[in-house]
């Protein structure tokens, strides 16, 4: 009989994230196909179970401690390590994210266990449990079991419904936890301003921008400052988050005239991220299969190229248009600001 | 000026570019061909090693040893390319760099050469890699070296550092933000996102320098062993979500737009 634990820390004085809720809604999930129970572990400087006291877990644990606030590698992982120990858990489900994949593996190794992160799948198979993952830059999907306990798992956001329910009060057992001393801390966070960060991933919609935007048009002119301006109203309009592609990304890198807010962190694809929205919709990119991945996870897809046979969009769009992206984005950008102005 | 030790671990993946199909192997899954795919090292390993060669570069005095894990023939060919980059003195592991095996193992491998390394002082030690691979993409392997070596002071996802005895270090988090953190001094362990560094180009000197005692490591790579005990693939397989795309041509801007508006404003 396996013993679950859904393991998360907690930001000061905020409830459980939505991709904790996620993973909590699929550790309940995986405990009632297993015919068990599961419990719950928590850390934070003030971790609070009520929000989640009715989600059918049979214990609640939680680390406490001001040490314990910081998103920092020596303190999570002591504080998940106490608590997997407190819990004997053999299965232990926390939510992808900055601050459990930074400890989760490092936390198995502790434990005598082994880690898998990015799960896309939770199943049970022949009375086992089974996950999903990855492998390749999400060029090929494995289905796995593992002898070794404690398991220790990174669920990805967006794989279930978030757990929802009545809040209560909840039992909280504390569990000690020695902080260790500390010779690196969280000094603060760099962000842009909310207008200037093009990384929603909140948004429905994921726009793709490819190296086309900043090529000789059909004009034999690069029109790079209208590509900017047009891919920056409609983003403000819209409200999407922005991808780009390797190669658009790059050309900042080596100098050429680009599009000045982009980064590496707007990169998706092989060699960037996999972001999960609604809809995608894709503009002057081109490549092949390899390339694609960035949008394994976007539900309904739109493309616009001036290539019919581009492989970006040929059987990975559900709809192709054919078009000069530019003519299109400014007539999208127009509509969008009427309908904005009511 | 401080000196470092900093020491990259990295293994190699194929080229991005080719097709990859799994097949069953002797011991678990594997790609087709997997031995005439073209292979290169890792590219956020790649990143890690060329942040290795700037910070060594700004604090005379460092040195930079690349720990790489792959089949030998693999490892040749991807240090053809790389040592004309940046100097780095390599330690070879021939073993497997498959995506299909452990992170544990491939972790107790690396760690064991890093702990092997002559005169290593942890009073000036930084480790290195790839904050994920382009393989397993786990995000384990690192986390796991840290703990082998006692190495608490663990960052992912990193995009910089500066050093100057302490260690101001920006982590990739949630929403395109980025985490800063200080660390009070070495030993520390970054496993590296993208950087900000380009490439470098090819600088004949330097690959001259690197190959003299590239050949002779890859010829002394200690066999490692790795695979994946206790897993077993139940599959593997390529998705099956090829599109059937409508594709739209001689249509006017005007009417695509309103027809892309409709589409991102309908829920």
């Amino acid at each position: 009989m396996e013993t679950i634990l859904f393991l998360s820390p907690t930001e000061s004085g905020s409830p459980l994230s939505k991709s904790a809720l996620e993973a909590l809604a699929t550790t309940k999930q995986l405990a009632d196909s297993l015919g068990t129970t599961f419990s719950v572990g928590l850390w934070g400087d003030a971790p609070k179970a009520d929000d989640i006291a009715s989600c059918g877990a049979d214990k609640f644990y939680a680390v406490t401690g001001a040490e314990f606030s910081q998103p920092r590698y020596a303190t999570d992982a002591a504080a998940a390590e106490a608590l997997c120990r407190a819990a004997g858990a053999t299965i232990v489900v926390g939510p992808s994210g900055s601050r459990w994949n930074r400890i989760q593996a490092g936390v198995a190794h502790r434990l005598g266990g082994r880690a898998d992160s990015h799960v896309t799948g939770l199943s049970v198979s022949d009375g086992s449990p089974a996950i999903a993952r990855w492998y390749y830059r999400q060029r090929m999907e494995g289905i796995l079991t593992r002898a070794q306990r404690p398991w220790v798992l990174a669920v990805e956001s967006g794989i279930a419904p978030a757990w929802q329910g009545a809040p209560g009060t909840a039992a909280v057992e504390a569990v000690a936890c020695t902080p260790p001393a500390a010779r690196s801390n969280v000094t603060g966070i760099e962000a842009l301003t909310a207008d200037q960060q093009t990384i929603r991933p909140d948004a429905d919609l994921l726009f793709v921008t490819g190296a086309g935007w900043t090529k000789k048009q059909p004009d034999g002119q690069v029109k790079t400052e209208e590509a900017q301006k047009l891919i920056l109203a409609f983003l403000g309009l819209s409200r999407a988050s922005l991808g780009s592609t390797k190669s658009l990304v790059d050309l900042s890198g080596e100098g050429q005239a680009t599009l000045t807010f982009l980064t590496h962190m707007n990169q998706v694809g092989q060699t960037g991220s996999t972001p999960r929205h609604a809809k995608g919709l894709s503009t002057c990119c081109h490549g092949e299969e390899p390339h694609t991945v960035g949008w394994r996870f976007i539900g309904e897809r739109r493309a616009i190229s001036l290539d019919a046979n581009c492989g970006w969009a040929r059987g990975k769009a559900d709809v192709l248009y054919v078009a000069d992206a530019f003519a299109v984005m400014e007539k999208v950008n127009d509509l969008l600001a009427k309908k904005a102005g009511g | 000026m401080p000196e470092y030790q900093i020491v990259v671990c990295g293994s190699v993946v194929p080229d991005p570019l080719q097709t990859l199909e799994p097949v069953a192997g002797p011991t678990g899954p594997a790609l087709k061909n997997e031995m005439m795919l073209p292979a290169w090292l890792d590219p956020w390993a790649g990143h890690a090693l060329y942040e290795a060669a700037n910070l060594a570069a700004k604090n005379p005095g460092s040195k930079v040893w690349l720990v790489a894990l792959g089949p030998k023939a693999k490892l040749q060919q991807s240090m053809m390319t790389l040592a004309q980059k940046v100097p780095f003195e390599l330690i070879a592991l021939d073993g497997s760099a498959s995506g299909f095996t452990d992170a544990a193992e491939t972790a107790a491998a690396l760690a064991e050469a890093i702990q092997a390394i002559p005169g290593l002082d942890r009073s000036k030690l930084l480790v290195f890699g790839g904050w994920e691979s382009a393989s397993r993409g786990a995000g384990a392997t690192m986390q796991i070296v840290g703990e082998i070596l006692g190495i608490t002071d663990q960052f992912q996802g990193v995009d910089g550092i500066e050093a100057d005895g302490s260690l101001r270090i920006l982590e990739r988090i949630e929403g395109g933000r980025h985490q800063v953190s200080v660390c009070d001094a070495p030993p520390a362990l970054l496993g590296w996102a993208t950087g900000n560094l380009p490439e470098p180009r090819n600088n004949p000197q330097v690959g001259m320098a690197n190959m003299r005692a590239i050949m002779p490591a890859l010829q002394k790579a200690k066999p490692a062993k790795i695979g994946a005990e206790g897993v077993t693939f139940q599959s593997v397989s390529l998705p099956k979500q090829a599109r059937d795309t409508k594709v739209v041509k001689d249509v006017p801007p005007d009417q695509i737009a309103a027809e892309i508006v409709d589409w991102i404003t309908n829920k």
